[in-house]
């Protein structure tokens, strides 16, 4: 793709895009950024040219250079910025330029701590605009104006989505997956899953909360569900019930706990299956049912909890999905977003869920760079950044 | 479930998954067989039964109309398919399809005890209770992430209002970051709130879809989580009518909880009766209402709900005349909705309540403790009377009627089962011996004078009302004649006037079968009533009397009338003639109130209706054609004639004391589609 043709493929085929594109086509100026703020994390993508000539070593600012070095040779800034350097993209084409894809995230309650930042660096001396989606991409804009005098190019965050996706599959082949035999510890395996006849589709993002989006073509798609009962509902309740304090942490609780002995099982109820509605003893009836009970409580720990808590939130996930593919008569679910971050518990469940309960009609489908963190949005957001 | 029961004491039904769990120790300590029922089949049929017996069982819940309650009644409307989400520990989502035929197509693990047990882990509240009461003080959003917490805003492009909650518990999520600080320390109440709202709005969600999937129109919730608290029904019903668009109704039913225990009972009923024969009704003296267990001494700190039913002595039907296509509602003004008439007629029975229980005493003059048992019965009503002031939804709709029936239903708890009984007889027999001059009279005038005297004969005997405050001072002081009552009545024109289209419609052909619902004894069925018929005998017209089947007040009960109606007939040929040849039948209505409620009436009634192909309804005095029925559509010709004895009441309707109501309401066919017979 030549440097003056604009964003790759996928981008440029919604209507809406090219639009955006009117205008700003030129070669953008570095650095390239996006972020998508969202409820619980910011997401930052950084796009580092590795064709940088010697001349244009020569002509970069030095500021430019300072940020540059800064955030690469860095895995955490400040107290709480993390860089997911195995996420790391290499060899990316992105507008004629080849380089790569750096991930860095950080808690949105650190938002006040990156604009200072930005501020410290003189981010403002080398971009007016930066490309931007999430909720916070709203909610900070009159910070980054003020603070940074740097202008928020809002993005819309489902577009951005579902571009992300398309862009994925097509600059990565055997992106998406789904779990062959996800009940059974030993023979569980992923499987790569052709996605090059996607339509339609329907996308479970799962961050903070929930947003189940239809997708039946491209640039033909709409919110048509949701729960609030997402990542945030699971890390929320996981810090009040156990005291953890990150998701790593609440994750690998719930790792080393047995939620049996937190949530009634319907052979806790029926003494077995309940033969008359095909409902197997194993089936889950009441989440933190035995909790009602005194002598209960006092028989489980915090990994029990974080365990069902985790159980929970994924099996409400799986269903409300499950039964909102059935209204819209799709059978392909992809599962997205930060909760499935170092997650394969609840990917596992998922998969069980929706294969079980539509009795193999529907396949719960999961992209690669999804599962090791990424938010597509994020991809969006720093294509979009070039081109302003 | 206390009286009229048939249960043999030595088995009891039980369902739910305790039945297997204590079968044993019930065996032990008591004595007593467990038999096990299956759990779905008693949901379903004490969801049916509810459904289709008990007046006001179902609501929906808007929280921003007045009132925020409205209630359904059974009615003609189809009843199948329905979606039932029994909320109990878990959830479990069910098509019903038919009384037997149902199918579980889904659930979910969020339910009661999610909250309880996560509620129990998070705050100190102990029960089920006790945590919905903290919920009631707290703010979900001091814990919840809400889609203004995110964007600053509302999310406009996808149309996602600010208030709306993107993640539950969100704002409890800590990041590293926070470890600097303190932990910040969230208030029980706002966790319990979260809590049941995220589980509420979860369960109303799944509900939706499952809804969907099978096209079902209608949810019912029952099991025992909502507890008919405002928060929880809001919650649900805000995300039905979100998640379908208005498409879906969410509808609650004050015995949510009881729906297993009643599909049991009637399992055990029905092997010693046919339980599918009888009609029940709702015993008001029994039962607690909406959000007012009452404590019971067997624990200290569990409180009880209470149902107690009546079951009919004869079933009861729906009125074949009532137009098909209007929906029914039998009473003219809700107190729920009418603020301003709550409170005067919640007074105006309290006023009325020394009478009544002094009325009660003078009843039992051979019982030693009536007394006593009066000053109970005017105690409780007194208490009953403050508590719907408080809670007017506790029993369903608060109406006229149904306080005229609480009383009534009280006084027969303190064994007064008829306090007018001898009252009626006196007023029968000073009518009785009127009757035969009062007709020579009437024969003696021209056709014209006739008529108008046959409806003034009706409305002065209507004048004689025990229900009346303002009438019985004139009663007790003996000093009320006919004719007196008859120079009381507001003169031409009537505050309802289709005298002159009634004159018009008697020049024409006669009417093949009038049903007419009495309402007093005494002057009113015999010097009013009677002459009434009489005329319309003479017309043509076959004749069915409906008079009460239970006593109340002094109006005169379907026994009673079968013995009056032998000795009017002695001084009429008429009548006498009509009887013997089945052209006057005495059938009972299957009511024991001053009102009439023509959604339940005695299914022997329906079938004389039917078969003799009644074309005029008359219904009488200001219970049956005021309180009630005023605008009901019938489809086929009405008479609705009252006189109102009550200043506040008459001057709601634009009249005085003793104006008169005589509405006269053809039926036009071409109005409805639907033919009746």
């Amino acid at each position: 793709m030549s440097a003056d043709s604009g964003p790759s493929k996928p981008l440029c085929n919604g209507t809406s895009t090219i639009e955006m594109c009117n205008g700003y086509c030129s070669k953008p100026h570095m650095p390239w950024f996006g972020m998508d703020i969202g409820g619980t994390l910011a997401k930052l993508v950084y796009f580092e040219p590795t064709d940088v000539t010697p001349d244009e070593e020569e002509l970069e600012v030095e500021t430019l250079r300072t940020i540059r070095r800064y955030l690469t040779s860095n895995v955490a800034y400040g107290s709480d910025g993390v860089r997911d350097v195995h996420l790391e993209m290499k060899n990316v084409k992105l507008a004629g330029r080849v380089g790569t894809l750096h991930f860095i995230r950080f808690p949105t309650a650190s938002m006040k701590s990156f604009i200072e930042l930005a501020k410290e660096k003189k981010l403002a001396t080398l971009a007016d605009t930066i490309c931007a989606t999430g909720g916070g991409a709203y909610k900070f804009e009159e910070d980054f104006n003020k603070e940074v005098e740097l202008a928020l190019h809002k993005l819309d965050e489902l577009q951005m989505l579902i571009q992300g996706i398309n862009f994925i599959d097509d600059t990565y082949p055997s992106e998406c997956f789904y779990w062959a035999h996800p009940d059974d510890e030993e023979q569980c395996k992923k499987v790569p899953f052709d996605f090059s006849d996607p339509y339609p589709y329907l996308v479970v993002n799962i961050g903070s909360g929930v947003s189940i989006i239809a997708v039946k073509s491209q640039g033909d798609y709409a919110r048509v569900s949701g729960t609030s009962l997402g990542g945030g509902t699971f890390l929320g309740l996981c810090c009040l019930l156990t005291g953890c304090n990150t998701f790593e942490e609440a994750i690998e609780m719930a790792a080393q706990g047995d939620s049996k002995k937190v949530d009634k099982l319907v052979k806790d109820i029926y003494g077995g299956d309940y033969d008359k509605f095909n409902l197997p003893g194993h089936v889950v009836a009441s989440s933190f049912g035995h909790m009602m009970c005194e002598d209960h409580r006092k028989t489980v720990c915090k990994e029990d909890l974080a365990r069902s808590t985790l159980v929970t939130i994924t099996n409400n996930i799986g269903s409300i999905a499950r039964m909102t593919a059935l209204n819209h008569g799709i059978n392909k679910v992809v599962f997205v977003g930060n909760f499935l971050r170092v997650n394969p518990i609840a990917m596992k469940l998922l998969a069980y869920a929706m294969e079980y309960w539509s009795k193999g009609q529907l396949k719960a489908l999961f992209l690669e760079h999804e599962v090791c963190t990424l938010d597509n949005t994020k991809y969006n957001a720093v294509l979009r950044t070039h081109a302003t | 479930m206390g009286r009229s029961t048939d249960v043999n004491g030595k088995i009891i039904k039980a369902t739910g998954g305790g039945a297997h769990k204590y079968k044993q120790l019930i065996n032990e300590k008591l004595g007593v067989e467990i038999s096990k029922e299956d759990e779905i089949q008693c949901l379903i049929k004490g969801c049916n039964f509810l459904l289709k017996n008990i007046p006001d069982e179902a609501f929906i819940y808007e929280k921003h109309s007045n009132p925020p309650y409205k209630f359904q009644s059974p009615s003609n409307q189809p009843l199948f398919p329905y979606l039932l989400v029994n909320i109990g520990s878990g959830v479990s989502m069910m098509k019903v399809i038919s009384d037997t035929e149902v199918e579980r197509i889904g659930g979910t693990s969020l339910g009661g005890g999610s909250f309880w047990g996560l509620g129990s882990l998070l705050t100190k509240a102990k029960g089920f209770d006790e945590l919905l009461e903290l919920a009631e003080k707290g703010d979900h959003r001091l814990v919840d992430m809400l889609v203004k917490d995110i964007y600053g805003g509302s999310y406009d492009l996808i149309g996602l209002p600010g208030d709306i909650i993107a993640s539950s518990f969100g704002k409890a999520a800590r990041s590293a970051s926070d470890t600097s600080s303190a932990p910040v320390e969230y208030k029980e109440e706002d966790i319990a709130r979260s809590l049941l709202i995220s589980i509420s709005n979860d369960i109303g969600q799944i509900a939706c879809l499952s809804a969907r999937l099978h096209k079902l129109k209608n949810i019912y919730f029952g099991g025992f989580f909502t507890r008919c608290r405002p928060i929880t029904l809001y919650t649900i019903t805000f995300a039905i009518n979100y998640w379908s668009k208005g498409e879906i109704q969410a509808l609650f039913l004050r015995h949510e909880g009881y729906l297993g225990a009643i599909g049991a009972f009637l399992k055990s009923a029905e092997e010693t009766t046919d339980a599918d024969k009888y009609s029940w009704g709702e015993h008001f003296a029994g039962s607690t209402g909406l959000q007012s267990p009452v404590a019971l001494n067997f624990s200290k700190d569990s409180k009880v709900d209470l149902l107690e039913l009546d079951r009919l002595e004869r079933p009861v039907c729906y009125c074949p005349v009532l137009r098909s296509d209007a929906v029914y509602v039998p009473d003219t003004w809700d107190l729920t909705r009418d603020a301003e008439a709550r409170e005067y007629w919640l007074n105006c029975f309290k006023e009325a309540v020394d009478k009544f229980a002094e009325r009660a005493v003078l009843s039992q003059p051979n019982k030693a403790d009536a007394a006593e048992l009066a000053e109970q019965f005017k105690q409780k009503y007194i208490q009953r009377l403050q508590d719907l002031g408080e809670q007017p939804f506790a029993f369903g709709s608060l109406t006229v009627r149904t306080l005229l029936d609480t009383r009534e239903q009280f006084l027969k708890e303190f064994e007064f089962p008829d306090p007018y009984l001898q009252q009626k007889r006196n007023d029968n027999k000073e009518a009785l011996e009127l009757f035969p001059s009062y007709l020579k009279n009437l024969d003696s005038k021209n056709w014209e004078q006739q008529q108008h005297d046959l409806v003034e004969g009706i409305l002065a005997g209507n004048v004689f009302d025990w229900g009346a405050k303002e009438v019985t001072m004139l009663m007790d002081a003996q000093t009320l004649t006919f004719e007196d009552a008859r120079s009381r009545l507001r003169p031409h024109p009537w505050l309802y006037d289709d005298y002159e289209a009634w004159l018009v419609r008697l020049r024409g052909s006669p009417h093949n079968c009038a049903v007419i619902f009495v309402d007093n004894s005494g002057f009113d069925i015999i010097l009013g009533v009677f002459p009434f018929v009489r005329e319309l005998l003479r017309r043509g017209t076959k004749v069915i009397l409906a008079a009460n089947s239970k006593p109340v007040l002094n109006d005169v009960t379907y026994r009673e009338l079968v013995i009056l109606a032998d000795l009017v007939a002695a001084s009429c040929e008429i009548i006498t003639a009509a009887l013997r040849n089945r052209r006057l039948l005495i059938v009972e209505s299957g009511q024991g109130s001053p009102c009439l409620d023509l959604s339940r009436i005695d299914c022997g009634l329906v079938d004389a209706m039917v078969e003799h192909k009644v074309d005029l309804v008359v219904l009488v005095g200001m219970g049956r054609a005021v309180h009630t029925n005023l605008y009901a559509k019938f489809g086929c010709e009405v008479l609705k004639i009252a006189v109102l004895k009550n200043r506040w009441l008459a001057n709601r309707l634009g009249g005085d004391m003793f104006s008169v109501i005589f509405k006269y309401e053809k039926y036009d066919a071409s109005e409805e589609a639907a033919k009746f017979f």
